[in-house]
């Protein structure tokens, strides 16, 4: 028996590639969620009103004191006995999604506590409304510092969906698994797998570096 | 409403804000007039920039009443008595003051311009090209016509603190407060910025609040100078009065320093 056999690599890759596009998927879907909820979660936690805070500070530790395996199996397999049904894909991205929010939201606070004093009483001075204080004034400034830290968690996000193979959805590690045992080889496709989250992990971190000093450019020294 | 019409602009009454043990300002009374320059003057730590901070409603108080323009700014009617403002009866008095503050706070990631339009927009709902128009007027006014589309990172510090005077007039306060403008400046901007605001008091009907350790232009500017220590009103007067022939020691004392540090 050959170490490795090119005729099966070639002839599991395009189901591998097919697999894997679930997999981007999931990892954009999952971010989108884990970005803007926590950044409601970040501002929530901020707020002057405990009966607010309070309950958001609890859930965040929560969240991100309990396994992320444990919570994707609590939303597709628990959540049906309150009448919560979700397909496999959604209760992964949504477990994802919000475990990663709660990692997000600390990035955030870390971001929205460095605003100075000055802008917020500026703002008050000006009347802003709370709303238009965040909006224009706060999230821009807060944001871009916190971009590299973010861009950390989209990658570590990315590395954690084979995770949903658990509940079966068919990401790249489900299906390298299934190819693994219909042909009794599994050297293939588990490097393959191997390969494909090394090469788009260090494409994400050369993305999120471009980005990064784009925002530097044009957000945190505007016009220089 | 004949009260609102002749009454004062502004009216500290027995207002008191302690920091935990510490009185910063103890029941201090204070009144005034509808276009009146005052100027506060005082060691550091006797309450002075406080006064500017709780009319801006950036510092709670404990105790007293603020009211602004006839109504109370801290407080508000209710079932016949005074109850602590809620936020929206804050925001609502709160419009007619305006801040300039030491440090400028211009938003660092906005034009000039964007500055002065921010608000307008937001809270006046003024159509933008009308809040640019006007904008575009005030930056004018204070020498910087050419400067709308620069960054606060492109100012020099006059020229920010120039821009945040523009900002602040852009939603036509009745009131305007001044803390500490020029403390953060360079010598050579001070006077860029002491000239604006010297424009403000003759061409604009603003009644103007201003915490100054500019002890000349305190006496050449302002219609009435509170000499401020341990959270009281030491001794006020008219600027010849009160930098001419000070009454109490404290002031002699005060303004003895000052003029030795040149």
């Amino acid at each position: 028996m050959k170490f490795w056999d090119w005729g099966y690599t070639l002839e599991i890759l395009p189901a591998l590639l097919r697999a894997s596009i679930v997999t981007i998927e999931a990892t954009i879907l999952g971010f989108v969620i884990a970005a803007t909820l926590g950044l409601a979660l970040a501002i929530l936690r901020m707020s002057q009103n405990r009966w607010v805070s309070v309950p958001t500070a609890a859930f965040v530790e929560f969240i991100r004191s309990t396994p992320i395996l444990i919570q994707i199996f609590f939303i597709f397999f628990v959540f049906p006995e309150f009448g919560i049904v979700l397909p496999a894909f959604a209760a992964g991205v949504l477990a994802i999604g919000v475990h990663y929010a709660t990692y997000c939201s600390e990035v955030y606070r870390a971001g929205l506590e460095n605003i100075p004093k000055g802008q917020w009483e500026a703002s008050t001075a000006l009347n802003l409304s709370p709303y238009v204080t965040f909006r224009d004034v706060i999230i821009p400034q807060a944001i871009p510092p916190v971009v590299p830290a973010l861009g950390n968690y989209f990658v570590a996000l990315f590395k954690e969906t084979p995770l949903l193979s658990a509940i079966a959805v068919l990401e790249l590690m489900q299906t390298a698994k299934i190819l693994g045992s219909e042909n009794f080889r599994y050297i293939e496709p588990i490097t393959l797998v191997g390969v494909f989250f090394l090469i788009m992990s260090l494409a994400a971190a050369w993305l999120i570096r471009r980005l990064e000093s784009l925002l530097d450019r044009s957000l945190r020294n505007p016009g220089r | 409403m004949s009260d609102k019409a002749n009454g004062p602009m502004v009216r500290f009454e027995k207002v008191t804000k302690r920091y935990g043990a510490l009185t910063v300002l103890d029941a201090l009374d204070l009144e005034i007039a509808p276009n009146e320059k005052v100027s506060i003057i005082g060691p550091s730590g006797s309450g002075k920039t406080t006064v500017l901070r709780m009319l801006m409603t950036l510092e709670r108080i404990n105790d007293g009443v603020i009211h602004v323009d006839g109504e109370p700014l801290t407080h508000m009617q209710k079932g016949g008595g005074l109850v602590p403002a809620d936020e929206r009866h804050l925001r609502r008095v709160r419009g007619k003051i305006g801040m300039v503050f030491q440090h400028f706070n211009l938003f660092p990631h906005m034009s000039a311009l964007k500055n002065c339009i921010e608000a307008p927009v937001n809270v006046l709902d003024l159509p933008r090209k009308e809040a640019e128009a006007r904008a575009a007027e005030l930056l004018d006014m204070v020498g910087l016509g050419d400067k709308k589309g620069h960054f606060p990172s492109q100012l020099s510090g006059g020229q920010q603190q120039r821009v945040a005077i523009a900002r602040a007039l852009a939603m036509r306060p009745k009131v305007m407060l001044f803390d500490e403008v020029t403390s953060a400046l360079d010598p050579e901007l001070v006077g860029e910025v002491l000239n604006v605001i010297r424009r403000l008091g003759t061409e604009h009907n603003l009644t103007m609040l201003m915490v100054t350790h500019q002890m000349g232009f305190a006496r050449e500017f302002s219609d009435r100078v509170c000499f401020f220590y341990g959270g009281r009103i030491c001794e006020q007067g008219t600027p010849d009065e009160l930098f001419g022939s000070p009454r109490q020691e404290r002031t002699k004392q005060f303004l003895s320093a000052v003029l030795e540090a040149g």
